[in-house]
């Protein structure tokens, strides 16, 4: 049952999160073109292709500006239980998230 | 200097000469492909397969789905960033737009064509618009939560009359918008449906308006002929004790498919279409699929239910068999299949793969591939033949 994980869990997993190994090399420049794909229209068919919000909240770097990186890291990783935020750890590595997660707090090109 | 000019009046004369030698023709076959990351939409014709015109200027189209005008001369395109776009089909041309809202989801319209009802989730409400004109009939602003946001908008359906049905994503509450009488909307409380609505479908009978939920397992329906429509819980728990999947697509139930006295709907997080009696609103039949489905479209005739799914599993798509309840065939037609859509009597399937930009039409007794036409970034597929079907 994914709704009995209270949300303080999130916070817990933020902490944990928090030390991804540093030593990991960022992904390879040709995934780095997949992930931003994914980012526009799989994130987006929720947060807009713009990533401006949907049935999810805006992703842009002025929305994001007071969230951490470890907790927003812990957000896509383990998703957000009740709400329709999935936890992306099935289908993308920890670097690669907090590489995502790098490219929202800075904002990506339109 | 004077021979550009000679070349823009040439340029003028040709574009005038196109637009009057244009032949008269029904637009009972055609088709809009939106292409979600251009703003642009391609109208298609279904008769040869072809793509007879690009149009752009829509704004952000990620999500967008269409409704058309009763005569299928015009669509009216929901985008994403809140526009509503009145698009005439045979002269290929825009014909108006109004920024609505900030972000909205889709819409509706009522029966008979003269207005046109939107989805919005910023701010969450739902506007209806004069179809001619685009000028604003009604808007009735969803239920604000405790934080004083408005809830997102979902599943907004027309039902017979001037009446829309819709739910609402945070408070799952399910309303209906009565404008019978233009001057005086009418707006009644149908009942709480449950955990997060999603999404909702019309019967093509009109009789029934089918919400899907997210936040639990069940489904509920209101019948539309009932003196007081209210919501009615069907299917709950059914997931029983499985473990629920991550959804990396929410299922869309627009097009999910009624074949006969079965219907055809998602399991919420899992590998699953669930088959229920209409008669008596039970789980008669589960069919194990591809991965979790996003659309189930029965073909016209209720002989097959094509189904597509969320990532990762999305560059397959599978056709169930509806006497069996099996799966028969399954194909290939592109990475990140988005949308499935039948031609008015369902001997072609056209099936959009956006990541392969392209849309891909098959014959759906012989499963040939009739067709490919390129399109970039495809998703929705709307045919003009909506425009005489309730619930489209």
């Amino acid at each position: 049952m994914r709704d009995g994980m209270p949300r303080w869990s999130v916070l817990l997993a933020a902490l944990c999160a928090g030390t991804v190994p540093a030593a990991e090399p960022a992904p390879a420049p040709s995934r780095q073109a997949e992930l931003l794909h994914l980012l526009r229209h799989d994130c987006g068919s929720c947060h807009g292709l713009t990533l401006r919000g949907g049935l999810g909240p805006p992703l842009l770097p002025q929305t994001l500006a007071r969230k951490d990186l470890a907790t927003l890291h812990a957000t896509v990783l383990y998703g957000v239980p009740g709400t329709a935020m999935p936890p992306w750890n099935e289908l993308l590595s920890a670097r690669e998230i907090e590489w995502l997660v790098g490219q929202l707090k800075h904002g990506i090109a339109p | 200097m004077t021979a550009r000019l000679l070349l823009v009046a040439i340029w003028l004369a040709v574009c005038a000469f196109e637009a009057f030698a244009l032949e008269p023709r029904g637009t009972g076959d055609l088709a809009i492909v939106i292409e979600r990351a251009q703003g642009a939409v391609a109208i298609c014709e279904t008769t040869a397969r072809t793509q007879l015109a690009r149009v752009t200027g829509f704004g952000d189209l990620s999500h967008a789905s269409a409704v058309f005008s009763r005569d299928g001369r015009y669509a009216y395109i929901f985008g994403r960033d809140g526009a509503l776009t009145k698009l005439d089909l045979l002269t290929h041309a825009i014909v108006k737009r109004v920024l609505q809202a900030g972000n909205s989801i889709g819409g509706a319209i009522s029966s008979d064509g003269a207005l046109v009802a939107v989805a919005n989730y910023v701010p969450g409400g739902v506007k209806v618009f004069d179809a001619a004109t685009l000028d604003v009939v009604a808007d009735v602003p969803s239920t604000a939560g405790a934080d004083g946001v408005r809830a997102k908008v979902v599943g907004l359906e027309d039902g017979f009359g001037r009446r829309f049905m819709w739910s609402e994503f945070e408070n799952g509450r399910v309303r209906m918008l009565d404008l019978a009488a233009a001057d005086t909307p009418r707006v009644s409380e149908l009942g709480y449906a449950g955990r997060q609505p999603y999404d909702a479908l019309v019967t093509p009978d009109g009789r029934d308006y089918i919400a899907g939920l997210f936040g639990e397992d069940g489904l509920v329906r209101v019948d539309l002929w009932a003196r007081e429509p209210t919501v009615a819980r069907f299917l709950a728990g059914y997931g029983g004790s499985e473990l629920r999947l991550p959804v990396y697509k929410m299922p869309h139930l627009e097009g999910w498919s009624a074949a006969g006295e079965q219907l055809f709907l998602p399991a919420v997080g899992h590998h699953a279409v669930l088959v229920v009696d209409r008669r008596d609103w039970r789980e008669i039949g589960r069919i194990a699929t591809h991965g979790q489905p996003v659309f189930a479209v029965a073909r016209p005739d209720g002989r097959q239910v094509w189904v597509n799914f969320a990532p990762p599993d999305n560059d397959i798509v599978q056709v169930i068999d509806v006497p069996s309840r099996t799966v028969i065939a399954e194909f290939s037609p592109g990475k990140a299949v988005l949308h499935i859509e039948f031609t008015p009597r369902g001997e072609q399937a056209w099936v959009s793969a956006r990541d392969s930009d392209r849309v891909v039409v098959y014959d759906s007794a012989s499963f040939a591939r009739l067709a490919e036409l390129a399109i970039d970034k495809p998703s929705g597929i709307f045919m003009s033949a909506r425009a005489a079907r309730l619930g489209f």
